[in-house]
């Protein structure tokens, strides 16, 4: 009879431990992803810059929330013949070339307009194959997916467990917009 | 040592062992994963490979609604293992005995491109692969895990490409089953004849009656031998656009693959066919969706516009070829004019009349 307490003691200790090393293991990834988000320039692009005393700076206010609904961008300039290829809005969210018009998606966890609906794997699908969930459209320039395609799986579900935790935002990104001169 | 002591220490390891999620982890002692051989010759669905003659054993097949593939003419063959049987208990996920094979083979103007495989090589594996032929047409060999970008011209200016195996996977992993030509509505003997693309069946095709007639299903099903499965729909344009979609379209826009969130329902389950309304109509006809058509507002905009194909979303997205809106966005490069022509044609004059 005390044997059996004593294992069963032992096994209610080692399994709180063992919730106990889950919990601090995903608070540990959440962490992990910030840190990864933060020095891999997400907010450069899913950040919309405003014009600060300092010259242009994140709007931390909309951290990762992507281009803004409320921008309603006019058509791209077309520029001249030579190496000048891309325009850049000012909130560094919308970016026209010869791919057409791409707007940063929004990253919160927000289930209509941003990765509320996406699963762990969609994630790292999506960054594997550069395609949208891993089997839509080609995901258009200048997204980096290859470079965080090329991190290792524990990193990229890092990231996604960081973005999942952000409080969600609502802010429908609109679609690309198709060059003029493709058929 | 005591028995208490052989306890304690029992447990702890276990406890040691569950909290370093060794016991269970994944992929510990798991035999490595089953390649495919490096030519086709070695598949086995060739007796002679030098002069073309298939092994008698591989059985061909035709489905009904067959996926478009820029224009390519397509063969398909079955190898069961001997004595083998499909279990089709679930009309609309049939299970396919271990040892499998699947090829099809696509030519363009009479020269042999490419022969893809699926292989049930271990109760927990399916195999993907694509051989590519030499100009010789006499051997084919594994296409690289990327595929090859714009590997041959297929005239019009048009290139064919070979898929990766991601891709292959984009469309045969997102929905119930892996197979999706060789299944109880693609090989019923009572075929649509206005299926775009159908090619008329051959003496030796199997049919769902040859099937049971060979034994070859489990349990038998007379059932739909005598009842041969088929869309109902309102006209027959309809049927033939419903089959289309499902064949075409429905590997990822279905209630059970990563998709299911957009829903978008466009695979045919004959299960479903007798309740109600078709989820690929109920899903689509006057559904606004996310994607709005270019050149309409956000309220004009439909998956399906009755009456209208221009503000229709899937019109619009399968006349594309621009990467950012074709529709399939993958393994194909060149429009399917004719199902597009019947597909605008269902919109304007079947569902405009109403
Ligand atoms: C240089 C600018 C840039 C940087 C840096 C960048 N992105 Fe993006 N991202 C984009 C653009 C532009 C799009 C929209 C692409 C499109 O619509 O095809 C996008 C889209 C996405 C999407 C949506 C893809 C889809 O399938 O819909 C995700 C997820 C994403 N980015 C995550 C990240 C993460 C995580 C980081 C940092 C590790 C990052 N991005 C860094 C520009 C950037
Ligand atoms: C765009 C979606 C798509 C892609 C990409 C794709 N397939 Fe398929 N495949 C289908 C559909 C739909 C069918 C059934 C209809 C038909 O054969 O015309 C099919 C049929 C087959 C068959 C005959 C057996 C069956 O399932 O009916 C084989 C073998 C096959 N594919 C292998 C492959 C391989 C290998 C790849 C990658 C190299 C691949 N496929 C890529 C959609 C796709
Ligand atoms: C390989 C997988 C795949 C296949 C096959 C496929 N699609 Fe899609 N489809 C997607 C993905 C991913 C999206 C969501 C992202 C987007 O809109 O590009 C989508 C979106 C759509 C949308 C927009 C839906 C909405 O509400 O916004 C339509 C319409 C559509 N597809 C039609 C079709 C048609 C018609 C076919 C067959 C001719 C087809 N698709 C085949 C993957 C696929």
């Amino acid at each position: 009879m005390r044997n059996r307490i004593a294992l069963f003691s032992i096994f209610v200790v080692m399994a709180a431990f063992s919730l106990f090393g889950e919990a601090r293991n995903q608070k540990e990834r959440v962490e992990r992803g910030k840190y990864l988000v933060s020095t891999m320039g997400c907010n450069d692009c899913h950040t919309p810059l405003t014009m600060g005393a300092n010259g242009p700076e994140p709007d931390m206010s909309r951290m990762l929330t992507g281009h803004p609904e409320s921008l309603v961008m006019p058509p791209p300039p077309s520029l001249p013949e030579g190496p000048w290829s891309t325009v850049v809005a000012a909130t560094n969210t919308a970016w026209a070339g010869p791919w057409g018009v791409s707007f940063t998606a929004n990253l919160t966890p927000d289930p209509e307009t941003g990765l509320g609906n996406w699963t762990e794997k969609q994630f790292i699908d999506t960054m594997r194959t550069g395609r949208h969930l891993g089997i839509g459209r080609p995901i258009l320039p200048p997204m980096p997916y290859f470079m965080i395609g090329a991190a290792h799986d524990d990193e990229i579900k890092a990231i996604f467990a960081y973005l999942k935790s952000l409080p969600p935002v609502k802010n429908k990104v609109p679609q690309p917009i198709e060059p003029v001169a493709a058929k | 040592m005591s028995n208490q002591s052989n306890f304690i220490a029992a447990a702890l390891i276990l406890a040691v062992a569950l909290h370093a999620g060794v016991v269970g982890a994944e992929g510990t002692g798991l035999p490595a994963a089953v390649r495919a051989p490096e030519r086709l010759s070695e598949t086995g669905l060739y007796r002679d490979i030098s002069n073309g003659t298939i092994a008698p054993r591989n059985l061909s097949f035709e489905p009904q609604y067959p996926l478009w593939t820029d224009g390519a003419d397509k063969a398909r063959w079955i190898r069961l293992p001997d004595g083998a049987t499909i279990d089709v208990r679930n009309t609309d996920g049939w299970v396919f005995p271990v040892g499998t094979k699947l090829w099809k083979e696509f030519a363009f103007g009479g020269k042999k491109v490419e022969t893809r495989m699926l292989w049930r090589a271990r109760a927990d594996q399916w195999v993907f692969a694509s051989y590519v032929w030499n100009d010789a047409q006499d051997e084919a060999y594994l296409a690289p895990e990327v595929g090859i970008r714009n590997h041959a011209e297929i005239g019009g200016g048009a290139r064919y490409s070979i898929p990766s195996q991601a891709e292959c996977r984009s469309c045969h992993e997102s929905g119930g089953t892996p197979v999706l030509g060789f299944n109880a509505l693609q090989l019923s003997d009572e075929r649509d004849l206005l299926a775009p693309h159908q090619k008329p069946l051959k003496a030796t095709s199997l049919t769902i009656s040859r099937l049971e007639r060979f034994g070859l299903l489990y349990p038998r099903r007379p059932d739909l031998v005598e009842n041969p499965p088929r869309i109902e729909a309102r006209s027959p344009r309809e049927r033939a656009v419903l089959g289309y979609l499902s064949a075409n379209c429905g590997s990822c826009h279905n209630s059970r693959g990563p998709l299911a969130g957009l829903g978008l329902f466009l695979q045919h389950e004959i299960g479903l066919s007798s309740m109600g309304v078709d989820p690929a109509l109920a899903t689509s006809v006057d559904v606004a969706g996310q994607f709005v058509v270019p050149g309409t507002s956000r309220d004009g905009s439909r998956r399906v516009a009755p009456g209208a194909p221009q503000a229709s979303a899937l019109v619009y997205r399968m006349s594309s070829r621009r990467p950012s809106s074709q529709m399939p966005p993958l393994g194909t490069g060149v429009v399917d004019a004719k199902a597009v022509e019947l597909i605008r044609a269902w919109i304007a004059e079947d569902l405009g009349a109403k």
